[in-house]
């Protein structure tokens, strides 16, 4: 089993949402222009990435996987309402946003100032829904480890779009072919910082390390070993 | 109905998507999913079929229902018809096409998300009669078909030497090459890679726009 410090960091880095998978590339190229405009989106992507994933960890847990419903009693053990599960988790999604969006206004006028009018353009983006499929698909054993995959992943998510929108600010500057202004040199762009986050593949996680270092120990004792003889 | 069921400007609605309207290299919309399924023409096909499908009910859908929801809560009662509709292609792929339905994943799932369906349903499909809406809808969703399409043709044949799973330059297994392989070609591994799709795509918007000069932005 992996350990929780390594889901975070590799949803952070190896399995990046934008450069791994695409996700939530729309707003990506939308609402990248500015880095202030960057930061806002990325930080509420963050917020509802870390609010929702384990909602519906919970939903899928206890409501929709098969045998899932064996908590209400023997009769229902045989349920399986997985085919429901994009449904819900959409409807989880959008109405955690509305009510996210309402507690904010609420409670944070400062904060709503600056998230505000991401909020509802969250609902559609496709890191959130992405998060809570890949969250079902790879079957997270606990709660915990849902909830720093979600954490990890929106950040990986911020890092992006304040780096694109960093460098798109810096090439306004650069004389680029005119065809290839505004939307074509980002799309390039982001292929390239996609390659530049591949090599973070090469990472070894907590496990891998280890039976590394119980091999090298081996294989040097066996070396002294053999001297000795 | 006064005008006929394919006129001038009716076919202008599934026309217009292909090209200069194209709704990933114009209008920018459902990138999201796109990308990461592109390494396999056909499971660009199964992709762009499945997308085809969804925007067309899902237009037509919101179209009848369109003077009976209320704008408040509009974004959500799109979404759950999507979410249904997605539901049905799922499932369909599931039982008829499993190898291809697992390689897909989640990305089946995240059509719901695309935001070519929502941005369609929002400016088109809720002002607009059904049958418009299913040309609209049908048309954007070739058009996106298309470009999965071109890019997946590119990164299948640069990248594994095949097209649809065919080999098209020879045999490339080490010890008993024939073809391009026998002389020395090899196939371009950077094509498998999800970074290529972006820069595929993004070479594809160079040359549309140097051929439409009216597409180009300042910056």
């Amino acid at each position: 089993m992996e350990s929780t410090l390594d889901i975070f960091v590799k949803s952070i880095f190896s399995e990046n949402m934008i450069f791994a998978y695409f996700l939530g590339m729309c707003s990506y190229l939308a609402v990248s222009k500015t880095v202030k405009t960057a930061v806002g989106l990325g930080a509420a992507v963050i917020f509802v990435l870390t609010v929702t994933v384990p909602v519906n960890y919970l939903l899928e847990n206890y409501l929709l996987k098969a045998g899932a419903l064996s908590w209400l009693g023997e009769e229902y053990a045989d349920y399986d309402l997985s085919f429901l599960s994009f449904i819900m988790f959409i409807a989880v999604v959008a109405s955690i946003v509305q009510l996210v969006e309402m507690l904010v206004e609420k409670f944070a006028p400062a904060l709503y100032g600056a998230l505000g009018i991401f909020l509802p353009l969250i609902a559609v983006n496709c890191s959130i829904l992405g998060g809570a499929l890949f969250m079902q698909e790879r079957q997270y054993s606990t709660l915990l480890d849902a909830t720093a995959f979600a954490f990890g992943s929106g950040i990986g998510w911020f890092i992006a779009i304040v780096a694109i929108a960093a460098i798109r600010e810096k090439i306004r500057y650069s004389h680029i072919p005119a065809p290839l202004r505004g939307l074509g040199i980002t799309f390039i762009l982001t292929g390239l910082m996609g390659i530049a986050f591949m090599s973070f593949m090469g990472i070894k996680y907590g496990k891998e390390v280890k039976k590394e270092k119980a091999q090298t120990v081996q294989t040097s004792q066996l070396t002294t070993a053999k001297t000795q003889e | 109905m006064s005008e006929s069921l394919f006129s001038k400007k009716n076919r202008k609605l599934i026309t217009d998507p292909l090209t200069d309207n194209n709704p990933v290299t114009v209008q920018v919309l459902g990138i999201c999913s796109a990308l990461a399924i592109t390494v396999q023409v056909n499971q660009a096909i199964v992709m762009g079929l499945s997308v085809i499908f969804v925007t067309m009910m899902g237009n037509v859908v919101i179209s009848m229902l369109r003077n009976l929801i209320p704008s408040r809560i509009r974004i959500i009662v799109q979404l759950v018809v999507v979410a249904a509709l997605v539901i049905v292609v799922d499932q369909v792929l599931a039982a008829f096409l499993p190898d291809l339905s697992a390689k897909l994943s989640v990305f089946v799932g995240l059509i719901i998300t695309n935001c070519i369906i929502m941005g369609r349903l929002e400016a088109f499909a809720m002002a607009n009669k059904p049958w418009p809406s299913l040309l609209d809808g049908f048309g954007n969703g070739l058009g996106y078909a298309g470009l999965l399409v071109l890019v997946a043709v590119f990164r299948e044949l640069f990248g594994s030497g095949t097209l649809l799973g065919f080999t098209i330059f020879g045999n490339s297994l080490p010890g008993e090459e024939s073809g391009l392989y026998a002389m020395g070609y090899t196939n371009n591994n950077m094509m498998i890679l999800p970074p290529m799709a972006l820069i595929i795509v993004g070479v594809i918007i160079w040359v549309q726009r140097l051929r439409n000069k009216e597409l180009q932005e300042d910056h």
